[in-house]
């Protein structure tokens, strides 16, 4: 066999040749951002998440799949603890963040979401300027210099791929921006303190299909700088912007593995009825 | 896994009979090619130059039918996006589609050479070759199309595994041919027409192996093209 040759005869689809992020991926391989270690979260009586055993890679997209109910924007909000402020949330299990246990005792709650950023389905600015909204976060850490707040702004908004819409119109009121617009300026706003973990819960859903596409390239793009975890309805639009993707139903995790594989060949037949549009 | 119930459970019952039809025209296409082939032998074997003619001319009509249902695909791809096996499935008769397409023309390639023999005045012997590799060939083509009518990996299985006894087949009988022609060259002429058409049948076993493969994806998910059948045997049971 000449010493090029591929070594594996028998392949599951690869497209790591072309670049493409898809292909021959495994978790094995991924340095690992959050662990969630027997994670059951009950509100009141009702459980609504079951011993969920996951491993989210570093700069890595991870999607969450599964229908109304099944308990992903749950789980998603464990990642930076939003749910302690709902009454009567009790949760049992661990989620470790760089190794860290983020429900220890004593951990700081504002400092973790900070680090821990979270953009919600509808695009919610504060009515302020475009700038203003930007600089909020770093304004609250108390850093009020212009020159370090002026570059804070641009790079998010950049990052935000928004800077040539907005350059010049930086003291306009956010609420007259597109939703779309809105949208990034939300992103904007998550990434200006710099977190290292960005919760998606249904970014695009309240958005027109052009808007869509822009913030899934910026998902694309941010993925170089952060860990990002996406809730979404849309099962395209998991398939086109995760690296690895996540089957929820009823509360449990049901499958777990890279996007490409489980958008052609799940495992699990749950899976499988739930993507292809059948019947449960 | 995938069986061939599943592709009748969607919750939209328009994407369900979208899938059916594109699958039983292609299994219908698949039935004309069988039938060409089948005919093309018995054209060849019988010097029959009018069923020849007629297999040429039905060349159009698998034709139409490729031409059809790839749009048929087409559409379901576009409109519905399927994921899984539902993407398996639309691939795969896409691809069979080729496949017996190009069998379709292999099969028109035997009917020529028969008109041909039959205008040259016949054979000077029997050429019980074509008659033997010929069966073998065409029972391959109909296991190929149960197998994927039944998402029968297992025959698929044996199909591919056929392939291999046609192969062996097709080399013992071109050494033979040769020594025919070497007895007598003025044979020279119509062992060729022979040849190629022993030629066609091989690719038309080729083909039939071609869409074992792609039931073997459909059903299992795994691709097994240009890999030993040991292991595509071990990706079947496994």
């Amino acid at each position: 066999m000449a010493a090029d040759a591929p070594q594996t005869r028998t392949h599951a689809i690869k497209m790591d040749s072309l670049g493409r992020s898809g292909g021959n991926k495994s978790l094995s391989n991924e340095d690992i951002a959050l662990t969630v270690d027997d994670l059951s979260l009950y509100y009141g009586d009702k459980q609504a998440l079951y011993n969920i055993e996951m491993k989210i890679p570093h700069k890595r997209v991870t999607a969450f799949i599964g229908p109304s109910g099944c308990g992903k924007s749950t789980l998603l909000r464990c990642f930076n603890r939003m749910n302690d402020l709902v009454d009567g949330c009790k949760i049992e299990g661990k989620i470790h963040l760089d190794g860290n246990n983020i429900y220890e005792k004593g951990v700081d709650a504002a400092a973790l979401r900070r680090n821990v950023g979270m953009v919600f389905q509808k695009p919610n600015p504060f009515p302020k300027s475009i700038y203003e909204n930007v600089a909020y976060g770093l304004r609250i850490q108390g850093i009020n210099k212009k020159r370090v707040l002026d570059e804070a702004v641009e790079r998010s908004l950049r990052g935000a791929a928004l800077w040539d819409e907005v350059k010049d119109r930086l003291q306009d009121n956010a609420l007259g921006m597109s939703g779309g617009q809105q949208q990034r300026l939300v992103i904007a706003r998550t990434i200006a303190v710099e977190p290292e973990v960005l919760l998606l819960d249904e970014p695009a859903s309240a958005l027109d299909p052009i808007s869509t596409l822009k913030i899934e390239e910026l998902i694309y793009e941010l993925k170089s700088k952060y860990t990002i975890v996406i809730v979404t309805h849309n099962m395209q639009q998991a398939a086109r912007v995760s690296d690895y993707t996540a089957f929820m139903y009823m509360g449990k995790l049901v499958e777990f593995g890279d996007t490409d594989t489980l958008f052609t060949n799940p495992t699990k037949k749950q899976t499988e009825d739930y993507i292809t549009g059948r019947y449960g | 896994m995938s069986d061939r119930e599943s592709h009748s459970h969607h919750i939209s019952q328009q994407f369900n009979a979208e899938l059916d039809d594109a699958k039983t025209r292609m299994l219908e296409m698949g039935g004309l090619v069988e039938k060409q082939v089948r005919d093309a032998i018995t054209a060849f074997m019988a010097l029959d130059s009018g069923l020849a003619e007629e297999v040429s001319k039905r060349d159009n009509n698998v034709n139409d039918f490729e031409v059809a249902i790839d749009e048929e695909c087409t559409l379901i791809l576009a409109r519905r996006q399927p994921a899984a096996s539902d993407l398996r499935l639309v691939l795969a008769i896409s691809k069979t589609l080729n496949d017996l397409e190009r069998m379709g023309d292999e099969a028109t390639k035997i009917a020529k050479h028969a008109v041909a023999l039959a205008n040259e005045g016949g054979l000077t012997r029997s050429y019980l070759e074509i008659r033997h590799i010929g069966d073998h060939v065409a029972a391959m083509v109909r296991d190929s199309l149960d197998a994927f009518a039944r998402f029968d990996s297992t025959l698929a299985l044996n199909v591919a595994q056929e392939d291999n006894s046609v192969d062996m087949e097709y080399g013992t009988a071109m050494r033979t041919l040769v020594t025919y022609m070497m007895e007598d060259p003025r044979s020279i002429g119509s062992v060729l027409n022979v040849m190629w058409s022993l030629r066609s049948l091989e690719r038309i076993g080729d083909h039939a192996r071609n869409i074992a493969e792609h039931v073997i994806y459909l059903v299992e998910g795994k691709d097994v093209r240009h890999v030993g059948l040991k292991e595509m045997e071990a990706e079947v049971k496994g």
